[in-house]
């Protein structure tokens, strides 16, 4: 009897921490690809991103609605001529292992970002700190960069042009501060330090990286969640089905075919919104047909029904754009042409006057291709492009798909191309990072426009110290490259992510940054 | 026979260094470069990246320095997983891969050789026909229809298995059954052929006429030579479940070489490619190594040879 008794006091006692405590909240994402670095100088990438945001903090952050906040610096401050910002830390900030966290291990990050041999894909978002550009051509070396930590608590960026926006840019990854440790060497993918609110715990390749909160970071606190997986989901749809299934608390994007059928069975679970990103046919100025003649240019892009291409083809998961720079972004008023909004009849009209005065017509049409890369929904736009402008202009349209780094080269020789697919997707909520693609000089000006008054308006903006001078300055660059027509607008990306009910304190936000620490797991 | 299997073994090096040379000399010669991205780096920086990875040398004397490192036993640093060696990734996912590719074969030779031999034993009746309709739909489906139709069923209408990922032995089953599926059909075509003509065969009925059972005439007697186009046919396939395969890879989210394929050819990840080609091809070898020394055990005339 004792003996019974006792086994079943046992038992009990072994059940008790089933029932009592409740499993650690752990919140589950789906990452898409997975990210080929942590490194956060040289990784690129929004799936690296993300989990970065995580493992470590920069001076400035971001909050869930989108606003530049302090970080691990408590406050900043600009000088009167707008090229030297001084900020200051947080006071009694750790790396993750307990280490001091100074002033110098953010200049140190900067540095390295502009090191060329760290040969990093974002050096040139901080290239306007002084002695950059020779820095990154490798005429001066890193430490000559205009970075000073005046002590433990204070660092001084000077800059060699007014950068208004460098604040916000302090809050990307590639500004994220190095530990000491891992200058020396190669560290191994998953053993680097960092002093974000969450630590690496395991990175198993293309299976799942595991952060768990970082007792040391400042604000331990506030962090709701013990643990956050980041799982790599390539494939959306069965990402999709994995967050059916519960596997996933929030997914990397949606499948777009599947749209109609996701916002039927989880509305609001579904969270769509404006995201940095443009997406464009470039039109090659440098050979024919595009060459010289604006009224085509301008008459294919007139032709184009935009409200179709979003709401049929991409299922209402995109903004139609008649204009570059997508709305929403900072200190920017986008730029819509005025015909975007006549009636379709009226476009149509204008469209065909300008491609007859272009010198084409029935008897003798336009041939011209479209050139994309592998992708269901480019070839689907591509295809819905190609009969637009056939059923408006009477154009011949062949369509040419090639393999992405085959693309890649093409596009950038601008020997083959004529009409190509194009994207540009900004790393930060600045409009000035859009303008200057289509620089004359800018390696990814992929269409070859160059344009003496476009170029000094881009330019001028990025002299101007003041906030409303650079907007006029951008504004008015925009609205003249749009005339000049070297890019036909099609659609603003949107961010696309399901959220599972029990994750609270998710905000759409232009950025689609969203760190783990202002999430909240709400208990079943 | 063990002639033939030594032969084997002399051609192996020579047939893997072909192997890698037409790879290594295809894959240069796509257009477009490992660090091409939509970003597009400065011009000195990719100049840089270049020159660390050697890409900025003839690709003759590239293939030179590959070779030499191979010698070493080194396969060299993936291009686009940044510090990690391809002999690491390969190490990483191979027993992933391995796993559910042994899985997939076993139910693949199991279940196909069961279907083969009822099939045969009731030749051209319904069951057979059955059968074998069943055989040519699981052929003909490929793995992009059946893994997400099994995920549906098995994870979100029954909730019995996990919809994907890589978390113990349960992560197992639905991605070895879509990749056992169409080899199953294979094998029980494969012993249904092989096995009727066998069962034909004068010796069988002279077992018949012994008053021998019929389930250990084919059992005993017919099986074994009827599996022997099973077994030449196990070789490749054998490599190719236990490389893995990247659309299962990719719709179940499993961590395996598979995917390396044709994101490494995609990313223009040279060494990545060069490394899984390697390994490929050396398990192909190596399975028809064994397969040669099963023949022997399993055909007597092989040992004659």
């Amino acid at each position: 009897m004792r003996a019974g008794l006792k086994t079943a006091a046992l038992v009990l006692a072994l059940l008790l921490p089933l029932v009592a405590w409740p499993t650690p909240a752990v919140l589950t994402i789906g990452n898409g690809t997975e990210p080929e670095s942590l490194d956060p100088q040289k990784a690129t990438g929004v799936s690296a991103g993300n989990v970065l945001r995580d493992l470590y903090e920069g001076l400035t952050g971001v909050s869930p609605g989108g606003n530049i906040v302090p970080a691990a610096a408590e406050s900043w401050q600009w000088s009167d001529d707008g090229r030297r910002l001084q900020l200051r830390l947080r006071d009694g900030l750790r790396w993750a292992n307990g280490d001091p966290l100074t002033a110098e291990h953010y200049a140190a990050g900067l540095r390295r970002l502009l090191d060329p041999a760290t040969a990093s894909g974002y050096a040139n978002l901080f290239a306007a700190i002084e002695h950059g550009r020779e820095v990154l051509a490798g005429r001066l070396p890193p430490s000559a960069l205009g970075l000073r930590a005046e002590d433990a608590r204070t660092l001084t960026i000077g800059l060699e042009r007014p950068m208004p926006n460098l604040p916000a840019l302090l809050a990307h990854p590639a500004a994220s501060p190095i530990h000491p440790a891992d200058l020396v060497g190669d560290p191994k993918p998953d053993a680097r330090i960092g002093n974000g609110a969450y630590r690496l715990a395991e990175w198993a390749l293309q299976s799942r990286i595991t952060l768990l909160r970082n007792r040391n970071y400042w604000n331990d606190r506030q962090t709701a969640i013990g643990e956050v997986r980041y799982l790599p989901t390539e494939d959306l749809n069965s990402e999709l089905k994995r967050y059916r299934a519960g596997e996933l608390d929030v997914t990397t994007s949606v499948p777009s075919t599947q749209a109609d059928w996701i916002r039927r069975t989880f509305g609001n679970e579904l969270h769509v919104a404006t995201y940095l990103g443009s997406y464009f046919y470039g039109l090659n100025l440098t050979r024919p047909p595009f060459a010289g003649n604006k009224p085509l240019r301008q008459a294919l892009s007139m032709a184009i029904d935009r409200q179709v291409i979003a709401t049929k083809v991409l299922h209402a998961l995109a903004t139609p754009a008649w204009s570059y720079i997508p709305p929403g972004i900072r200190d920017y008023t986008p730029q819509v042409p005025g015909w975007a909004q006549w009636s379709r009849g009226q476009r149509e009209a204008e469209a065909q006057r300008l491609y007859a005065a272009a010198g084409y017509s029935a008897a003798k049409p336009l041939q011209v291709e479209i050139r994309y890369n592998t992708s269901d929904d480019h070839k689907r736009i591509a295809v819905v492009i190609a009969a637009m402008w056939k059923q408006v202009l009477g154009a011949e349209v062949t369509l040419v798909n090639e393999e992405w780094k085959v693309f890649l080269q093409h596009r950038r020789e601008r020997r083959d191309t004529q009409a190509f697919r194009n994207t540009w997707i900004a790393d930060s909520d600045d409009a000035l990072g859009f303008a200057e693609i289509l620089g004359s000089a800018h390696p990814r000006n992929d269409s070859g426009y160059a344009d003496a008054g476009y170029d000094a308006l881009v330019h001028e903006a990025g002299e101007a110290r003041d906030l409303r001078l650079r907007r006029e300055k951008l504004e008015a660059a925009e609205q003249q490259m749009l005339d000049d027509a070297p890019i036909v607008p099609i659609y603003f990306y949107a961010s696309k992510h399901l959220v599972k009910p029990r994750v609270d304190g998710w905000q759409d936000n232009i950025l689609d940054w969203h760190y783990s620490k202002d999430l909240r797991l709400r208990e079943r | 026979m063990l002639s033939r299997a030594a032969m084997r073994l002399l051609t192996a090096l020579p047939t893997l260094l072909v192997l890698v040379a037409l790879s290594f000399f295809l894959m240069h010669a796509a257009p477009g470069g490992p660090f091409d991205s939509e970003r597009s780096l400065a011009p000195e920086i990719e100049a840089r990246l270049a020159a660390h990875f050697h890409l900025d040398e003839p690709v003759w004397m590239q293939f030179g320095r590959y070779l030499g490192g191979l010698l070493h036993g080194d396969l060299g640093p993936s291009l686009q997983y940044e510090g990690r060696s391809v002999a690491s990734l390969i190490a990483d996912g191979a027993p992933v891969s391995a796993a559910v590719g042994a899985a997939a074969l076993l139910l693949a030779i199991i279940g196909g050789v069961a279907i083969g031999a009822i099939a045969a034993m009731r030749r051209d009746g319904g069951l057979d026909r059955g059968l074998m309709l069943l055989a040519l739909v699981g052929l003909s489906l490929p793995s992009y229809v059946v893994a997400p139709l099994l995920i549906l069923v098995f994870a979100l209408a029954l909730d019995w298995l996990p919809a994907g990922g890589w978390d113990g032995p349960s992560s197992v089953l639905l991605p070895a059954v879509a990749l056992a599926l169409p080899q199953m059909a294979a094998v029980a075509r494969l012993t249904r052929g092989a096995l009727g003509d066998v069962l034909a065969a004068p010796w069988i009925r002279t077992a018949r006429a012994k008053g021998l059972p019929e389930r250990l005439i084919v059992f005993r007697h017919a099986l074994k030579p009827a599996l022997l186009p099973v077994v030449s046919w196990l070789g490749p396939a054998a490599a190719g479940l236990m490389t893995g395969s990247v659309v299962v890879e990719q719709v179940f989210g499993i961590p395996g070489i598979g995917r390396y394929f044709v994101q490494g050819a995609l990313n223009r990840d040279y060494t990545l490619v060069l490394g899984v080609v390697l390994f490929y091809g050396a398990l192909v070898i190596a399975f028809n190594f064994l397969v040669d020394l099963a023949y022997g055990a399993l055909d007597p005339r092989a040992r004659l040879e």
